[in-house]
């Protein structure tokens, strides 16, 4: 098939990273030619500041080098400015007669810097702050001029100040209104924010307004004139009073242009050959001048290019942090409040902390931090998921480490990033220090949690540090952060839909194999991934026992092999002792295994049963066929599935036992055999409340009390401790069985693969699980009959591989 | 010359899944992909020595069991960002009979 065309007009960021979408998902769809108005490639925009402050150079925020474009083919015309649209003939035309035509054109020309309308604004000195030759013009100014105004206090007024500042010369910011950043900050955490920076030297002219830039004897701006009659010297003026899309491109081709060039939620504009992404766009009446928001419209554009024709751009809500180093400022969402709203406001001036929370409708609306914002990315995600809040109300002030079961803050006490030094280790799995990410993420351009995780393998095993990263990722990159779609994140890089949307097709559908689920919802690689087949294969199985397909060939080795490799390739084996129950004749037959094997290392796992470490996987058939005369089966230690039961000794010995917990503990193990789940799921019962048996870091724990029994759900003691929550109390053994059951089925139905409980609880909430559970009888009683048919028949998995050994054991060739 | 050895048949692999096979120059993985082409590499992960053959196998790829490094089947060499190569062995089907030369 003959490539289509596809012109782009613009070659920033918002732009280029549509194209890199583009290329991922149909690299061969067309043959494309950029136009670019500077002589350059693609670069870091929002790293001016640091390259102004002289902490990083030109070379190093170039994201898409020349090669870049030769090796995707892509034809660049750098230095070329577009002054024609032709939309009959379906061509564009560049000021030096450069023509191109296009299938399909993209429309990325980014915004202008707005520039005061005063007598004066043409002199020479006087420059806006938007590019590099920008930068280097203040750069060169600063070289051989002493005194610089900045007019404007927003976020890049303050950076190029900071800036000029460091290059030495003598800055003073002149802004409109009372205070600064007031579109970002409220007046206390502005006020402080200027006290910082005038300790730093910066000088300060509020509620001043521009009348006239005065020339000196050179010709060169030499003076500011104000409103009410006074005035400066100023040999260097900078201009950041704000952006303005650049429509005129689009309007003289007759594009409907409002505020920016109008596109609907797939980036789409009036001519439907035409898209448009980035600050020259205005997307249901909001033009955006953060890159995080054009990461996500590239994102929708390319799907749309690629004619994948799935998901809708619905507009962001944004972040602020102001990159200066040395001082630490946040705000997110709606941070004024007002009618409807509340406020929650904690300040310590003397030691230079003020945080400032709305909260609407028992969601957070909006965030101020100056001083201590470690906690500025937790806050963005819950405002942007609009978390129920109400249940966490009275830590919310103090983080996201004060919060359980909510945002992963990381390694309690390590919870402030910035502050960290860059040799301190950051993820523990890989040994990733603080300064590699820094690193990883200035030279290679990263914004997002999974970039950095390809490149740096950080918080990509056990996810503990992911809070962590987080963090340095938003402490680095400032305002171009954007959080991760916890709620409507694709499953993987294979497919575009949300774990929600898997999982209801499958139901919906009535998909029975992995294969049918990749083609109803148009999978893009032929066999999926490792990450995408094992959650497709549980969420088959869970949603249709019995019916659907199991393949081992898309679950983990563990499971495959049913039980767990060891690093140097051995496999471990825990045989089941229900409710941690064992007789002599088990025990011996352990040790004759252990023995006959030459098993190295026997020890007690944390759920306290027997584990036989490094048996060669050839052995396992035979070893299990040993356990299994003894009637040991397979004690699932490996399986994203029921792990133990843990128990005390309960009323059956212990003078203190109020119900007997061994024999409930047997009874849920029995039950639950051979259970597959979202995760591994452990349950405790504990016979009285003094809880040997830890139920309270359990999925389920059910303490005994005198007049019947306490069930807790989604604990986890495992890489954040997580303390159960109170469910229901009930009056006996089958209640805790039916109750237990049921909620365990309600995980098993809707949590996404790979979430623990406590996780699954924390994003539906205590409230809608008791609902299901404790207040509604029939759906209880529904769901625990699915979860008895589910485990219907199971056949013990060991006993089933002693039949058919062969894949265990290893082929010889001569 | 290389010296093809007859592995197994076909069949005694799994569609999207592998065997290990020792031989004298150590142990090889052996998969078998979707479209039933066969491809052999040497049974260690070039990261930390993972046993490839336990992997999770999708296209033409194997994902190590041990910290999901992507290994390439016709060259060995891992997908990028990561960077390392698994010697490749030449494999083919004849017969319904699956071959490996050494
Ligand atoms: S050993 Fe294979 S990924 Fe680490």
């Amino acid at each position: 098939m003959k490539k289509q065309k596809l012109v782009m007009v613009g070659n920033g960021m918002a732009g280029c990273r549509t194209l890199e979408e583009l290329l991922k998902l149909a690299p061969d769809l067309y043959e494309i030619t950029v136009f670019g108005a500077e002589p350059h490639p693609n670069y870091n925009r929002i790293m001016l500041s640091p390259v102004l402050a002289g902490e990083t150079k030109f070379a190093d925020i170039v994201l898409n080098d020349l090669a870049w474009y030769r090796d995707h083919g892509i034809a660049l015309h750098a230095g070329k400015q577009v002054v024609k649209i032709d939309r009959k003939a379906q061509k564009v035309v560049a000021a030096d007669g450069t023509e191109a035509s296009y299938d399909r054109l993209l429309l990325a020309t980014g915004s202008s810097p707005f520039i005061l309308p005063v007598p004066g604004k043409d002199l020479p000195g006087v420059i806006a702050y938007r590019d590099i030759a920008d930068t280097e013009a203040m750069i060169e100014a600063a070289k051989h001029h002493s005194h610089a105004v900045v007019i404007g206090a927003g976020l890049l007024g303050l950076e190029a100040a900071n800036g000029l500042k460091i290059q030495g010369m003598d800055v003073t910011v002149v802004h409109l209104a009372d205070w600064i950043m007031e579109r970002q900050l409220d007046k206390t955490a502005a006020d402080l924010l200027q006290k910082s920076l005038e300790n730093k030297g910066l000088k300060f002219l509020l509620g001043k307004q521009t009348a006239e830039l005065v020339a000196g004897e050179s010709g060169r701006v030499a003076a500011i004139r104000f409103r009410d009659g006074s005035g400066i010297p100023a040999d260097l003026v900078v201009m950041a009073v704000g952006i303005r899309p650049n429509t005129a491109l689009a309007e003289s081709a007759g594009i409907h242009c409002e505020r920016g060039i109008v596109v609907d939620d797939t980036l789409q504009t009036y001519d439907p050959k035409i898209y448009a992404v980035g600050e020259c766009v205005a997307h249901r009446g909001v033009a955006y001048g953060l890159v995080a928001p054009l990461f996500e419209q590239a994102r929708v554009c390319a799907n749309h290019l690629a004619r994948m024709g799935i998901g809708r751009y619905t507009g962001s809500v944004t972040s602020t942090k102001l990159k200066v180093t040395g001082i630490d400022v946040f705000s997110a969402g709606d941070f004024m409040g007002g009618e409807g709203c509340e406020d929650i406001v904690l300040a310590d001036p003397s030691a230079g902390v003020y945080k400032k929370l709305v909260i609407k409708n028992d969601t957070l609306a909006g965030a101020v931090l100056y001083g201590d914002t470690g906690d500025g990315a937790w806050y963005f995600q819950l405002l942007k998921d609009r978390q129920n809040i109400a249940d966490i109300r009275d830590h919310l002030m103090f983080g996201g480490h004060h919060v359980g079961g909510v945002g992963d803050v990381g390694h309690s006490g390590h919870n402030k990033a910035a502050a960290m030094p860059d040799t301190a280790e950051v993820c523990g799995c890989n040994g990733v220090c603080k300064g590699d990410i820094v690193k990883a993420i200035k030279t290679h351009g990263l914004f997002t949690l999974d970039d950095v995780r390809k490149h740096t393998k950080a918080s990509s095993s056990c996810g503990s540090c992911t809070g962590l990263v987080e963090q340095i990722l938003a402490s680095t990159v400032g305002g171009a952060y954007q959080p991760a779609d916890t709620q409507d994140k694709p499953v993987c890089g294979c497919t575009d839909h949300a774990h929600g949307v898997v999982r209801a097709a499958i139901r919906d559908k009535k998909l029975l194999s992995i294969p049918a689920v990749m083609r109803e919802l148009g999978w893009k690689t032929a066999d999926g991934c490792a990450t995408c087949r094992p959650a497709l294969n549980y969420y088959l199985i869970s949603t249709w026992p019995h019916e659907a397909e199991d393949d081992p060939q898309s679950r983990f080795i563990n499971e495959r092999a049913h039980a767990n490799i060891q690093r140097d390739g051995t496999f471990s084996v825990v045989p089941r002792m229900w409710g941690g129950l064992t007789t002599p004749a088990e025990l011996r037959v352990i040790a004759d295994v252990a023995e006959k094997y030459e098993v190295p290392t026997v020890k007690m796992t944390g759920g306290a049963r027997i584990d036989l470490l490094g048996i060669r996987k050839g052995d396992l058939p035979r070893v299990w066929e040993d356990l299994g005369r003894a009637g040991l089966v397979s004690g699932h230690a490996y399986g994203k599935s029921i792990r133990t039961v843990k128990t005390c000794v309960g009323a059956e010995h212990c003078r203190f036992g109020t119900q007997r917990s061994m024999d409930m503990g047997v009874k849920l193990e029995k039950m639950l055999f051979g259970m597959w789940a979202p995760h591994k799921v452990k349950l405790a019962v504990s016979g009285c409340p003094r809880n040997c048996a830890e139920a309270g870091i359990k999925d389920v724990g059910v303490i005994g009390v005198d007049s019947g029994y306490e069930l807790y759900i989604a604990g986890n003691g495992g890489i954040k401790t997580e303390v159960a929550m109170f469910m229901c109390k009930v009056k006996n053994d089958s209640e805790v069985l039916e109750y237990s059951g049921a909620f365990l089925q309600l995980y098993r139905e809707e949590g996404w693969y790979l979430e623990r409980t406590c996780h699954y609880v924390a994003r539906v909430g205590l409230d809608y699980v008791k609902a299901q559970v404790v207040d509604n009888a029939a759906r209880r009683a529904e769901l625990y009959e699915r979860l008895l048919y589910a485990l219907q028949g199971y056949e013990d998995p060991w006993a089933a591989a002693v039949k058919q050994p062969g894949e265990y054991v290893a082929l010889e060739v001569a | 010359m290389n010296d093809w050895k007859k592995v197994c048949p076909l069949d005694e692999i799994p569609r999207l899944g592998s065997r290990q096979v020792n031989s004298a120059s150590g142990t090889i993985a052996v998969f078998r992909t979707a479209e039933d082409e066969v491809f052999a590499l040497r049974d260690k992960c070039p990261h930390k020595g993972g046993a490839l053959s336990q992997g999770l196998v999708a296209g033409k790829v194997v994902t190590c069991p041990m910290h999901s490094w992507k290994i390439q089947f016709e060259n060995g060499e891992a997908v990028a960002p990561d960077k390392g190569c698994a010697k490749v062995y030449p494999a083919k089907v004849e017969g319904g009979l699956v071959w490996i030369a050494l």
